[in-house]
């Protein structure tokens, strides 16, 4: 089992290493930069001065190894520090028994170069928790549904019960967000006037986009529940424990149940990672201040360190995700081996 | 045991009645048409596609008017009967905003283009889409899984690992960076270079093409890991040691004796990941990077539309019908498919 983590970690951090190397390269072979632009007139001397300011004039490899340094390696120091745009750490740790001013200074993701006065991490921890907010709520919607239909269903096979879950299943998979969010915003916000339309923070503006999101996953995640626990209701052990002498509540709830999950838990990591990134639709209708829009200005506007901060921190979240699936998963089912 | 019990009582009398009748010799797949007939939601899946086909294809014929027609002085009007059908369009009449023309079915957007005749050259868009959409993601995927596959070892192994760390990928925001390539590498093109051309073609596709190769090269990758899968199961099977004992060559065992013992499984995947295709694209054209203005996508009339959802509901409300009809049909098509063709696969996702 050890050998198994580091092995699962260390392997996260290679594709990590090829995520990074791969977005560097494409986003540099799209043609124009930051500050090309020609509407606003930026004169050849001025540009190459600001270039060479943000060191993109330096090789690309330089620019890379700079650029990745600069995340990875953390810096111990004692010297006073103050926040600057080349200079943001996302984590800072005070070592007071070092020094007055020491400190553990970890990811500095670079400035912004289109959002001038404002680094990637200002815009992470500003935007981010909000993304993370509605992904969360989504996945929960999803699971709050999602699980119990499908496990409703599954008793209930072959009853209207199941064929109505599952015909509602069938239809929800058929929506995504852009057909959901309009016609969710119409209903509710505008003709029966419950939730607000757009915004977030508070529980009138964040009900309708989790529920825009997660919806399309719950309808997937009761037929995949409902299948699995049909399956496992055909195992050898059910009958074991029914022949035993177990009621039917104690069968499902401690055996059918625990086993019939594995497959669901599975795709938890996935379902969200598919809801974080499916955040940026939903940002979108629902006017929610995450990282969305961001992402798509930043790779209209070439604005790389943004670029490439976020598809790192998106990779990381869903990498991690599929490694902790992966861990529970082997936890979960004995039968599994670690190599 | 109640369970258990009643499933005994539900399939042994059909089991018994199938063995009683004589046994006739059907291929794989007239026996496949036969439980797809049966399957009534899979039929009306079939004919909602069929219906869209006609309209994409007669478009010209069925629209009132042509999808980029503007006539300014109707921006926003909307027939009376969409009137009733929004409670919030309140008429010009009855002391409201919204003014009445008649002439439009679904009503008019906001620069007065006919929003009937934009659906129905909007399913052109989803259609390709839907067809054309999958062939890129498979040229990819098949290619992968079957070289994976076939030569197992150390390529194997190293392509499997570029399947997994395309899986680490946010898939959404590599199409956007991708579009985004595709869109300014072939921006101002030299005349005769291949950029020009690759644009040339993009352009004429109302800038599909882009939308294709997008959507094609972040979403091969479940196929991949599939056709491997299925390659793998097949590679010992007896016929492939004989047509290798007849001297076939490596190609030849490839794509004549493997890939058409796949391929069943192959269209069933690719037929339930269409509605995904389907809202890729949507998708991109809501962001606007899709199809190029003023070709109709029904994602970026949903866009449009939706930015004034609370005065004029109809402009992203029929659209979102349109691309849900769509994607209901092929998913259940898609599930119908996959009952008809894999009997075994039924009811498990």
């Amino acid at each position: 089992m050890g050998r198994f983590l580091i092995r699962r970690f260390l392997w996260m951090f290679v594709v990590l290493f090829v995520v990074s190397v791969i977005t560097f390269v494409l986003m540099r072979l799209v043609p124009g930069g930051p500050f090309n632009n020609s509407e606003r007139g930026v004169p050849e001397a001025v540009r190459r001065n600001i270039e060479a300011k943000y060191g993109l004039d330096q090789p690309l490899l330089n620019q890379y190894l700079k650029y990745i340094g600069d995340i990875v390696l953390p810096r111990i120091t004692d010297e006073t520090w103050r926040r600057s745009l080349t200079e943001d750490y996302l984590i800072n740790i005070d070592l007071p028994f070092l020094g007055e001013d020491a400190a553990f200074r970890w990811m500095n993701f670079g400035p912004s170069l289109r959002n001038r006065s404002r680094t990637v991490n200002m815009i992470f921890t500003d935007n981010l928790p909000i993304s993370f907010q509605l992904g969360l709520a989504a996945m929960t919607v999803a699971m709050a549904i999602g699980i119990p239909a499908g496990i409703i269903s599954a008793l209930r096979r072959n009853t209207w019960v199941d064929y109505t879950g599952m015909g509602i299943a069938i239809v929800g998979v058929s929506i995504p967000v852009i057909i959901m969010g309009p016609i969710l915003q119409y209903t509710f916000a505008v003709n029966l006037g419950i939730f607000r339309p757009t915004g977030w923070g508070t529980l009138d503006t964040m009900i309708l986009p989790s529920f825009a999101l997660g919806f399309a996953q719950s309808a997937l995640l009761a037929r995949l529940t409902r299948a699995s626990l049909l399956q496992v209701m055909n195992e050898d052990y059910i009958r074991t424990a029914r022949a035993k002498g177990l009621s039917e509540r104690m069968v499902i709830l401690f055996h059918a149940l625990k086993n019939s999950l594995i497959p669901v838990v599975t795709v938890l990591g996935p379902l969200f990672a598919a809801l974080l990134t499916g955040t940026f639709v939903t940002e979108t209708i629902f006017g929610v201040p995450g990282m969305g829009r961001y992402f798509v200005t930043s790779v209209l506007n070439r604005d790389y360190p943004v670029i490439m901060g976020t598809i790192l921190l998106y990779a990381f979240c869903l990498v991690l995700a599929n490694t902790i699936v992966d861990i529970v998963y082997a936890w979960l089912d004995p039968r599994i081996r670690y190599d | 045991m109640a369970v258990a019990h009643n499933q005994d009582a539900n399939t042994t009398p059909s089991n018994i009645a199938k063995l009683k009748t004589p046994h006739k010799g059907t291929s794989l797949w007239a026996d496949a048409w036969r439980r797809l007939r049966r399957n009534r939601l899979a039929i009306i899946g079939a004919i909602i596609i069929l219906i869209n086909i006609l309209m994409a294809i007669f478009a010209p014929q069925l629209a009132p008017k042509y999808y980029a027609t503007q006539v300014l002085v109707d921006n926003d009007t909307a027939p009376y009967w969409v009137t009733r059908v929004f409670p919030s369009m309140v008429t010009v009449e009855e002391g409201g905003y919204v003014r009445i023309n008649n002439d439009y079915l679904l009503g008019a957007d906001n620069l007065g283009r006919d929003l009937w005749s934009r659906i129905i050259y909007g399913s052109q868009v989803s259609l390709l889409v839907a067809f054309i959409g999958p062939l890129f993601a498979a040229l990819i995927g098949i290619t992968v899984g079957l070289v994976a596959g076939y030569f197992g070892g150390w390529i194997d192994n190293l392509l499997m690992r570029i399947v997994d760390t395309m899986y680490a990928f946010p898939t959404l925001l590599l199409v956007i960076l991708l579009m985004a390539f595709f869109r300014a590498s072939v921006a101002q093109p030299e005349p005769g270079s291949f950029a020009f051309n690759v644009a040339q073609i993009d352009q004429r596709m109302g800038g599909m093409l882009f939308v294709f190769m997008g959507i094609g090269m972040t979403s091969w990758m479940n196929l991949a890991r599939l056709v491997r899968g299925q390659i793998l199961s097949v590679r010992e099977k007896e016929y492939i040691e004989a047509a290798r004992s007849l001297g076939v060559g490596t190609r030849g065992i490839m794509f004549r004796h493997m890939l058409p013992n796949i391929l069943g499984t192959i269209i069933i995947a690719e037929t339930l990941t269409i509605p995904t295709y389907i809202s890729y694209e949507a998708f991109l054209s809501f962001i606007g990077l899709g199809v190029n203005p003023p070709v109709p996508s029904w994602g970026a009339m949903i866009s449009e539309g939706s930015s004034s959802i609370s005065t004029y509901p109809n402009q992203a409300i029929f659209p979102a019908i349109a691309l849900f009809l769509v994607m209901f049909a092929f998913n259940f098509l898609g599930d119908g498919l996959r009952d008809a063709l894999d009997p075994r696969m039924r009811g498990v996702d």
